[in-house]
């Protein structure tokens, strides 16, 4: 970018800079003649034109800087600029104990925030080698957590994606739809977005009363809901006109570049780790792996659309297991590793529930032991490191988790799907028009928080 | 906490690493933690500072491994052993369900080609470079892990490789799997691990002209005081803490 | 929310300054600044079920050039804040800033290296939102404390006297770490 530190001129905007390319012009939106104008003699001006889209551009999907070389209306490099959000997460998740490390990272992927509580929990607890000691109840919660909120990534980027392309009803129907989603979230773990809900050891809260009955009024919803979107937008001319054969990238160059997720399986290789590596119990859920075969757009948009279906599947056979489950714990039985406290409403807020309260100050000395030394200092993990991926909406999200065997992380990496498939975005994109380059980054579905970290 | 280095067998503080007489694993002292609950100082009366107990991690296994691990360990081996590169891998670690094979840094690039060219190996997916700063670590401080996956043979492997502060050289893997490039550059960015023979190292995260590295273990953290109304708490790593 | 309950009963004449204040805070437009989590937030306020439409601020202007209001809806990293000042350069007088979360009100739950703690540093800001992120209805709030500042904000000569005022008042206040004794 222009560095406008550099000089000091009266108008930041309208003169050039020079720079060891060339000259440099911030165009903001004046006269395209008053750009000419600077351009002096014929000679010192090249065919190519750089343009920058980004960071802040209501298409970019958050915080992505695109250089494009134009020539005319097609693309001939992209390159992407990444770390306008760069937010220091993995390096403030090594200041903090195991369990606080939950908060930080359920931010990295703002859209997918169970997914990075999943990840980094699951890394943890083969740390602790507690792998096998995790109730069921908790493992049924977090699957059914997280495919809600697969459900809702997707309609995020159906949303997203419509808007840019300019298909504005999409976004409204897609946003109405994530409310009912947000509005189990809210019912289930307190909050709408980025919960710290899932802990090492099982999740923190089990389901309020009226859960299940809430989440199966909202998949008879949905499935009455999730046609619209396809009525919308399957067989759309203008919809196919923009997607299809856009953003090509076939199976070799898929695996080459790293790509995992609905990319990947729009190539129509059926690669899923809920599948191939389940974790948290998916291999006794019933559900197929969608892919599509043209590994362009439309594709990885039929993929997504068709993986909501899937969730909603999930989900109806999680919600049965939960009302079998009544009353089963939802944290690990080991005292010393399970986080101890009990949240509920009182006539203050939310606080410590008051049978809590009484069970550690009258009833048990070792239970409030317990409370206060994880609370203060937290469970210490034995040596070693973990990687644990999984399957999230954007492909492999996994957790490298490395232990000296304190109470906090010696180092906590995240590898993100989103950082590495958008890679792909100069493959994708070079050789094409400048529109389909805002088709192909929508189909790959970056969140620029899980890029960035 | 603080970590410095110790040879084992010298200090009669630390426990001598243990070798169980049947399990095949040995464990590897990296590093000394001094103190509990975070309590430093003169004003330390409770004792606890003067802890001080050697870090144990995993050490180097023997064979049998067990399961798949052996498998991909004779076909390495083989491949190895054909191009006369037997010092390539330093040791092998099996720990939690997981195989770790810790290489040395110039030969890493062979290693990564056969990890994904072999028949028996076929490992066509790298997940990523993850950087390590192990601060106890005398002579390979640095550490990249790069995970692996073989979608043939649904397995995972770990490659780790550990460079002195010094000298943070490794050569770089882009040309073998072209996934890694914003992933070395990330590494470089936050480690200072430099990459050779990638195609355009630079800082990826950080602004281009930023000093230092930010993830290695030797930067602050870099909060500043939070002022409240009548006080004010210093950042996380200046504050009083219990662990 | 018409105006005609808004007046002074029985009279439509008003000054000035409440018609354009009126004007302003009626038809405000938010330039896209969203960086992370908070702009899904603000996204779902501009959506169906918060509706931001009836405000008066459906449209979220691309081009700083034509908005009035900047919604900081995320943390704000280093190498993001001389871009954030720019856009708040090329927005055209007069803008308000509002900083949407604790992110961007304070550096949040982030303080280390790579985050501005608060966006106070780079731009001047006027309603400060916390929440991480915050509610639809909590946006929403601040946004209407926005728009009453907005209506109330005097022209001219009112103008510069009030900025005086305010100045000086602030240049008189007693410092945050000062403010002791209140918990009793």
């Amino acid at each position: 970018m222009a560095s406008s530190t550099d000089e000091t001129p009266t108008d930041y905007y309208a003169s050039g800079s020079e720079t060891s390319d060339g000259r440099v012009f911030t165009v903001t939106g004046q006269d395209w003649d008053s750009i000419t104008a600077g351009l002096g003699g014929l000679d010192d001006v090249e065919e190519r034109v750089v343009v920058n889209m980004g960071p802040q551009h209501p298409s970019t999907h958050g915080v992505l800087r695109l250089i494009l070389e134009l020539e005319g209306e097609t693309v001939t490099v992209a390159r992407c600029g990444i770390g306008y959000l760069h937010t220091g997460i993995e390096k403030n998740m090594e200041y903090r104990s195991w369990v606080q490390g939950v908060t930080f990272c359920t931010r990295m992927d703002y859209l997918a925030p169970f997914f990075n509580e999943a990840a980094y929990v699951l890394s943890v607890e083969r740390l602790l080698g507690i792998e096998g000691d995790i109730p069921e109840k908790a493992s049924v919660m977090r699957v059914l957590l997280m495919e809600l909120n697969r459900i809702s990534s997707h309609l995020v980027c159906i949303a997203t994606g419509g808007m840019e392309i300019g298909a504005l009803t999409v976004m409204t129907i897609g946003f109405r739809e994530r409310e009912l989603v947000l509005d189990l979230f809210e019912l289930i773990t307190g909050l709408r977005m980025n919960h710290a809900f899932f802990r090492p050891g099982g999740v923190a809260q089990d389901l309020p009363p009226g859960a299940l009955d809430e989440i199966r009024g909202f998949v008879a919803l949905m499935k009455k809901r999730l046609p619209e979107y396809a009525d919308l937008c399957n067989a759309n001319p203008i919809f196919k006109g923009r997607l299809v054969d856009v953003g090509h990238l076939d199976l070799a160059g898929c695996l080459a570049l790293g790509l995992t997720g609905p990319v990947l399986r729009s190539t129509g290789y059926p690669w899923d780790l809920r599948k191939t590596q389940p974790y948290c119990g998916y291999e006794t859920y019933d559900f197929d792996v969608q892919t599509w075969d043209t590994a362009d757009s439309y594709g990885r948009f039929r993929v997504r659309l068709a993986e909501m279906w899937e969730s909603l599947k999930i989900i109806e056979q999680a919600a049965d297991r939960l009302a079998r489950l009544e009353g089963g714990p939802v944290m690990v039985a080991d005292k010393k590793i399970a986080w101890p406290s009990q949240l509920a409403i009182g006539s203050d807020g939310m606080g410590n529930s008051l049978d809590h309260i009484r069970h550690i100050m009258g009833e048990s000395m070792e239970a409030l032991i317990h409370h206060f030394k994880l609370v203060t200092e937290g469970f210490r993990v034995p040596p070693g490191q973990a990687y644990v991926p999984i399957e999230s909406p954007r492909g492999e999200l996994g957790a490298h988790v490395v232990s000296d065997g304190g109470t906090r992380p010696l180092r906590a990496h995240f590898r993100d799907p989103s950082f590495t498939n958008l890679q792909a975005t100069s493959v994708m994109s070079e050789g094409g028009m400048v529109a389909d380059v805002i088709v192909a980054i929508a189909s790959i579905d970056p969140v620029m928080g899980g890029v960035d970290r | 906490m603080s970590d410095r280095t110790q040879d084992p067998a010298q200090d009669p503080h630390l426990p001598v690493p243990q070798e169980d007489q049947d399990a095949s694993t040995t464990v590897e002292a990296m590093g000394v933690r001094e103190g509990m609950f975070g309590v430093r100082g003169t004003g330390d009366t409770s004792g606890y500072g003067g802890l001080v107990k050697t870090t144990l991690f995993p050490g180097a296994s023997r064979r049998p491994y067990g399961g798949w691990f052996d498998e991909v360990a004779d076909a390495l081996e083989a491949r190895l052993g054909a191009t006369d590169l037997d010092g390539a891998i330093e040791r092998v670690v099996i720990d939690r369900g997981e195989i770790t094979f810790h290489v040395r840094a110039q030969d890493l690039p062979f290693v990564a080609q056969m990890f994904r060219d072999d028949e028996a190996l076929r490992f066509e997916l790298c997940s990523g470079v993850s950087g390590v700063h192990y601060v106890g670590d005398t002579d390979r401080e640095l550490h990249a892990v790069y995970h692996l996956l073989s979608m043939t043979h649904n397995r995972r492997v770990r490659l780790e490789v550990g460079v002195p502060d010094a000298d943070p050289h490794i050569p770089s893997i882009v040309s073998i799997y072209p996934t890694n490039d914003w992933h070395e550059r990330e590494t470089y960015d936050m480690f200072g691990i430099v990459f050779d023979g990638h195609p355009a190292l630079t800082r990826i995260l950080m602004p281009d002209d930023w000093p230092g590295h930010p993830q290695r273990k030797d930067y602050p953290l870099g909060g500043i005081p939070v002022e409240y109304k009548g006080g004010s708490i210093p950042p996380p790593d200046q504050r009083r803490s219990y662990n | 929310m018409g105006l005609e309950e808004k007046l002074p009963s029985g009279v439509l004449l008003t000054t000035v300054e409440g018609v354009a204040g009126y004007m302003r805070k009626a038809s405000f437009w938010p330039a896209t600044f969203g960086l992370a989590c908070c702009a899904i937030e603000m996204m779902t306020t501009g959506g169906p079920k918060y509706d931001l439409a009836r405000f008066g601020m459906e449209v979220f202007r691309a081009s700083p050039r034509q908005a009035d209001l900047m919604i900081v809806a995320g943390r704000v990293s280093q190498k993001m804040a001389p871009v954030l000042r720019q856009i708040y350069d090329q927005m055209p007088d007069p803008k308000w800033v509002l900083a949407m979360g604790v992110c961007a009100s304070s550096g949040g739950m982030f303080n280390n290296y790579a985050i501005v703690q608060g966006v106070d540093h780079v731009v001047p800001v006027d309603m400060y939102l916390p929440g991480c992120p915050p509610r639809p209805e909590m946006l929403i709030d601040a946004i209407l404390k926005l728009h009453d500042q907005v209506q109330h904000t005097k022209l001219g000569a009112n103008r510069q006297s009030e900025i005086v005022d305010l100045e000086t008042s602030a240049l008189k206040a007693l410092p945050t770490s000062q403010m002791k004794g209140l918990m009793r």
